[in-house]
C-alpha cells in the first residue's frame, strides 16, 4: 500500500469529491444558521429527514429533482420548527437542536416503516447517472474528477461559491452576518432579526436535507435507517474549522472525505493484524487534529447562541 | 427657529413591572436646538429615549416628529423619519469594516449586490462636512473608542437623521475626546440638526447644551434654558431636595482589625507583584490606598478578599494570624468585600437580587435547615435590604443585570453592611456612579465606620479619599508608601508619589 500514489490516482479523488458532497451541503447549511448566531444542532437528523423524504419522492413515483425540492421543504420545514423555538422563543438552541436531531431521525425511520412495513432488504430507485458534458468531461483529470460526478456534486460546488457571494458581497448576506455579531446593532439600523435569523435557519436547514438527499439519490440507490452515520456532527465541526467561511470550508469537507477515502483504500488493502475499526478512526482523528491546529484563534460570530429579545435590556 | 418642533413627545408612560420607567414626560425639541436630558442612574432617561427611537414600546403617549406620529416600536420608521441614536453600549460589529457597518440596512435586502463605491462617496462627502475622520475600510475591533463614537454618528448622518440622539456619549471618552465631540455636536447644530444627549455630567451640560431637561424617578422635574439656570439647581433636580454631601466626623480609633505584615504576593494578569506590604488598620478608622490603577491595588483587594494567598509575610485579622486565607475565612473572619468590578466578583448577574442578597448568608441557620433553604425568610430579608438601602429595581426577582450601577453598588453595600462586619475591603466604590449614588456609598461607609468597622478604602480620586480617609497611604508598583495623616498631608505631595517620585516607604507602619 502506498499512499503516496494514491494522491496522483484519479479513481481517488474521485471518491473524495464524491463523499464530500453530503458535505458540503450540510456544512453550508451549518455556516448560513451559525453566521446568522442559530447554532442548529438538529443537522443530523434533517439530514436524515433529507435521506428519507427525497427517496420516498422517487420512491412513490417522483422525478429526482422533485425528490431533492421535496427533501428541501422538509429541511426547511424543521429549520422553521428549530426557529420557532430558539429565535423566537429564545429556548436554549443546544437543547433544541438536539430535540430536532431525535425527531428528524425517528420520524425518518418510522415513516420509513409505515411506508414499507414487510420488506426485509430496502428497494432500489435508479439515482443520479453520472454527468457527461460535451467537453468538460473530457478534460484530463478535472474531467472524470468534477465533471463527470452527478449533477447534484456540481451544484454543491455552486452552492459554495454562491454562498461565499451573498454573505461577503449582498446586502442580505452583510445583513445575516450582522444579526450573528450585534443583532442589537442590526435592529438599531432598522433589520428584523427575528425574520433573518429564521430565515436563515430555514435556508441553511434545506441545505442540510438536499445533502441528506444526495445519500439516497446520488450516492446510495436505497434507504438505510442511520445512513446519516455522524456526517451531521461532523459538518458542525467542519464549520467550526473553516472559521465560518465558506471557502474554507469547502476545503476541510474536501480534506476529510480525503482521509475517508484513504481508509477506505488502506482498509481494502491492508492484510495485517491491525483492526479495521482502527482505519475507520482515522479520518476522526485526523479532523481533531486539523480542527486543533486550524481554529485556535477562530473569530466566531459574536451573538452565536445569544437569543434576542426585542425591548429587553 | 420654525415654530413647530421638529419633535414633541406627549404623555409617555412605561412601566418595568410594577416600576414606573417613564411616567407621563412630555418634551419637545426645535430645529437647530441642543436639548441635554439630565437624571440620575435609573431616572428614566435611556428608556425615554429608547421609546422614541422604537426599541421599547410605551404603555402610553405619543412621539410625533415634523408634526407626524410615529409609529411605535419600530426602529426602521424612527430612521425613515429622520430620527438617528447613538446607544451607550455601541452597535457595532467588531469583526466588520466601518463601512459595513454603515451600509447595514440601507440598501434593498434582495439586491443583487452591495454599491460600495456609491455608499464610499457619500461617507467621504459626510466626514469632509462635519470633519469626522475615519477608514472606512478599518476593522471596527481596531478601532479606538473614540474613533467607534465617530463612527456611531456617521452611521446616523449617513441616514440622512435630523435629530440625532446620544446616550451618555461622554463615558467612555478620555477629556480629550469629549472636547472633539461637543465640537461635532455643535457644528451639526449650526448646520440646523438637533441633538438630545443624555448625561448625568453638569459641567458637559453647562459648556455644550441649549436647553435642558431634568428627570427624576421617571418624571420630568425642571425644564430650563441653559443660560437661567446653574450646576448647583441643576443638581438640586437632579438628587431631590438637597444633595447629602457625606462628612467624616473624626472618631477615636479602637482596636486594630487588620495589620499587614511585610506581606508578599503574586498572581499573573493582576498588576506588579506586591513588595513588603505593610499597613494598619484600626476600628472606627478609614485608611485610604491612593494610587494609579494597575500599581497592585487589584492584588491587594484579592488578598484581603482571600482570593490570592500571600507568598511571605503575615495577615493578622483582629489579633489572629490568619494561616489559611480562603474567601469563605475571610466572610467568616468578619471581612466585607466591595469590589471593584460589580458584575465580574461582585455579583451573578444573570442571577436575583434575592438570590445575590442571600450568598453570603444562606447557609447561616434561620436561612436553611437540614441543607433546605427557607426562601420565606431570605425573601423578607432582601426585602427589607431593599428597602433600608433604597435599592430600586422591579422587584426581588429580578435578575441584577437589569439594574443601573448605583443599584448594583448599593446591593453589594446592603450584603456587606448588614453582616455588621469588622473591616470593609472598599475598591473603587464609586467608579461610574452618579452624584445621588456616590453621595450613598460615602455616607454607607462612613457610617459604618462610626459603628466601628475598619475601612480600606482603594480609590484613584484623591477628592473622595480626602473627604473620607483618615489616614491615606499612595501604592506604586506593588509598594506602599508610609501612611500619613489626611488633615496635615500635602495634597501635591501626593500627587508626586502617585506617579512615583519622591515615593517613601521607610518607616511604613
Amino acid at each position: 500500500m502506498d499512499i503516496l500514489s494514491l494522491v496522483f490516482e484519479t479513481g481517488f479523488w474521485l471518491a473524495t469529491v464524491r463523499m464530500a458532497t453530503p458535505l458540503i451541503f450540510g456544512t453550508m447549511g451549518e455556516l448560513i444558521c451559525e453566521r446568522a448566531g442559530v447554532l442548529n444542532l438538529g443537522i443530523e437528523g434533517i439530514m436524515a429527514a433529507g435521506c428519507m423524504s427525497g427517496w420516498t419522492w422517487v420512491y412513490l413515483g417522483g422525478t429526482l429533482w422533485g425528490g431533492v425540492l421535496f427533501a428541501a421543504c422538509v429541511g426547511a420545514a424543521l429549520g422553521l420548527l428549530h426557529a420557532v423555538f430558539t429565535v423566537h422563543l429564545g429556548l436554549s438552541q443546544h437543547v433544541t437542536g438536539l430535540g430536532i436531531t431525535m425527531l428528524g431521525a425517528s420520524l425518518s425511520s418510522f415513516a420509513f416503516r409505515m411506508i414499507l412495513p414487510q420488506v426485509t432488504t430496502p428497494p432500489k430507485i435508479v439515482p443520479f447517472a453520472p454527468l457527461d458534458i460535451p467537453v468538460l468531461s473530457t478534460l484530463p483529470f478535472i474531467g472524470p474528477v468534477l465533471f463527470s460526478q452527478t449533477a447534484l456534486t456540481l451544484t454543491a460546488f455552486i452552492l459554495v461559491a454562491v454562498t461565499a457571494y451573498v454573505l461577503l458581497r449582498t446586502p442580505l448576506g452583510l445583513a445575516l452576518r450582522m444579526v450573528g455579531e450585534n443583532p442589537l446593532a442590526a435592529e438599531a439600523q432598522g433589520l428584523s432579526v427575528l425574520g433573518l435569523r429564521t430565515g436563515a435557519v430555514m435556508a441553511g436547514s434545506a441545505l442540510m436535507a438536499v445533502g441528506g438527499a444526495f445519500l439516497t439519490l446520488a450516492a446510495f440507490d436505497a434507504f438505510y435507517i442511520g445512513m446519516v452515520n455522524g456526517r451531521g456532527w461532523i459538518c458542525i465541526a467542519l464549520v467550526v474549522f473553516s472559521s465560518w467561511k465558506p471557502g474554507k470550508a469547502l476545503l476541510g469537507t474536501l480534506l476529510f472525505a480525503a482521509f475517508d477515502a484513504i481508509q477506505m483504500r488502506v482498509q481494502q488493502q491492508s492484510v495485517s493484524a491491525i483492526p479495521y475499526q482502527f482505519y475507520l478512526m482515522l479520518p476522526y482523528i485526523c479532523s481533531i487534529l486539523a480542527l486543533i491546529t486550524m481554529s485556535r484563534k477562530a473569530a466566531y460570530p459574536k451573538a452565536l447562541l445569544v437569543p434576542f429579545r426585542k425591548g429587553e435590556r | 427657529m420654525s415654530n413647530t418642533p421638529v419633535l414633541r413627545l406627549r404623555g409617555i408612560t412605561k412601566h418595568f413591572g410594577p416600576l414606573a420607567a417613564n411616567d407621563d414626560i412630555s418634551l419637545t425639541l426645535d430645529a437647530g436646538e441642543m436639548l441635554a436630558l439630565l437624571g440620575e442612574n435609573g431616572a428614566g432617561k435611556t428608556t425615554l429615549m429608547s421609546i422614541l427611537f422604537g426599541h421599547y414600546v410605551a404603555d402610553r403617549g405619543t412621539v410625533e416628529v415634523q408634526g407626524r406620529p410615529l409609529p411605535p416600536g419600530s426602529p426602521r420608521a424612527a430612521l425613515a423619519a429622520g430620527v438617528g441614536m447613538v446607544h451607550q453600549h455601541f452597535t457595532l460589529a467588531g469583526n466588520m469594516t466601518v463601512l459595513e457597518n454603515i451600509m447595514l440596512g440601507t440598501e434593498p435586502l434582495w439586491g443583487f449586490r452591495r454599491n460600495s463605491a456609491r455608499a464610499l462617496a457619500k461617507l467621504g462627502s459626510l466626514m469632509e462636512r462635519f470633519r469626522l475622520h475615519v477608514n472606512p475600510h478599518a476593522m471596527v475591533r481596531g478601532l479606538s473608542v473614540g474613533e467607534r463614537q465617530r463612527v456611531e454618528i456617521l452611521k446616523v448622518l449617513y441616514r440622512d437623521a435630523r435629530i440625532l440622539i446620544l446616550d451618555e456619549p461622554t463615558a467612555v471618552l478620555t477629556p480629550q475626546e469629549s472636547d472633539h465631540l461637543f465640537a461635532t455636536l455643535r457644528e451639526l447644530v449650526s448646520q440646523g440638526l438637533s441633538v438630545i444627549f443624555i448625561t448625568h455630567k453638569l459641567r458637559e451640560v453647562m459648556a455644550a447644551s441649549d436647553r435642558c431637561v431634568v428627570l427624576r424617578h421617571g418624571r420630568v422635574v425642571l425644564e430650563t434654558a441653559t443660560h437661567a439656570t446653574s450646576a448647583e439647581d441643576l443638581a438640586k433636580a437632579m438628587v431631590g431636595a438637597h444633595i447629602p454631601q457625606a462628612t467624616r466626623t473624626p472618631h477615636e480609633p479602637g482596636e486594630e482589625v487588620l495589620f499587614l505584615d511585610h506581606v508578599r504576593a503574586s498572581a499573573p494578569d493582576r498588576g506588579p507583584d506586591l513588595d513588603e506590604l505593610t499597613l494598619s488598620v484600626r476600628s472606627h478608622e478609614i485608611l485610604g490606598i491612593a494610587g494609579v490603577s494597575g500599581n497592585g491595588q487589584a492584588l491587594l483587594a484579592d488578598l484581603l478578599s482571600g482570593i490570592v494567598a500571600p507568598t511571605g509575610g503575615h495577615v493578622v485579622l483582629r489579633g489572629q494570624t490568619v494561616t489559611r486565607l480562603t474567601p469563605a475565612a475571610m466572610i467568616r473572619a468578619g471581612v466585607g468585600r466591595v469590589p471593584d468590578d460589580r458584575t465580574g466578583t461582585g455579583l451573578v448577574a444573570d442571577m436575583t437580587v434575592m438570590e445575590n442578597l442571600s450568598t453570603e448568608i444562606y447557609r447561616l441557620p434561620g436561612f436553611s435547615k437540614r441543607g433546605m433553604l427557607n426562601f420565606k425568610a431570605l425573601a423578607s430579608r432582601a426585602a427589607q435590604l431593599m428597602d433600608v438601602f433604597d435599592i430600586r429595581c422591579a422587584g426581588l426577582g429580578a435578575p441584577v443585570r437589569k439594574l443601573s450601577g448605583g443599584n448594583m453598588q448599593k446591593l453589594i453595600l446592603a450584603r456587606v453592611l448588614s453582616q455588621g462586619p469588622h473591616l470593609i475591603l472598599a475598591n473603587q466604590p464609586t467608579w461610574g456612579l452618579d452624584v445621588g449614588a456616590t453621595a450613598a456609598v460615602h455616607q454607607h461607609l462612613l457610617d459604618a465606620s462610626r459603628r466601628g468597622a475598619g475601612v480600606v478604602l482603594i480609590s484613584e480620586d484623591l477628592d473622595e479619599l480626602f473627604q473620607l480617609s483618615d489616614r491615606i497611604q499612595v501604592m506604586y508598583q506593588g509598594r506602599l508608601s508610609s501612611p500619613e495623616d489626611t488633615a496635615t498631608v500635602d495634597r501635591a505631595r501626593l500627587g508626586l508619589m502617585m506617579s512615583g517620585q519622591s515615593f517613601d516607604t521607610r518607616g511604613a507602619a
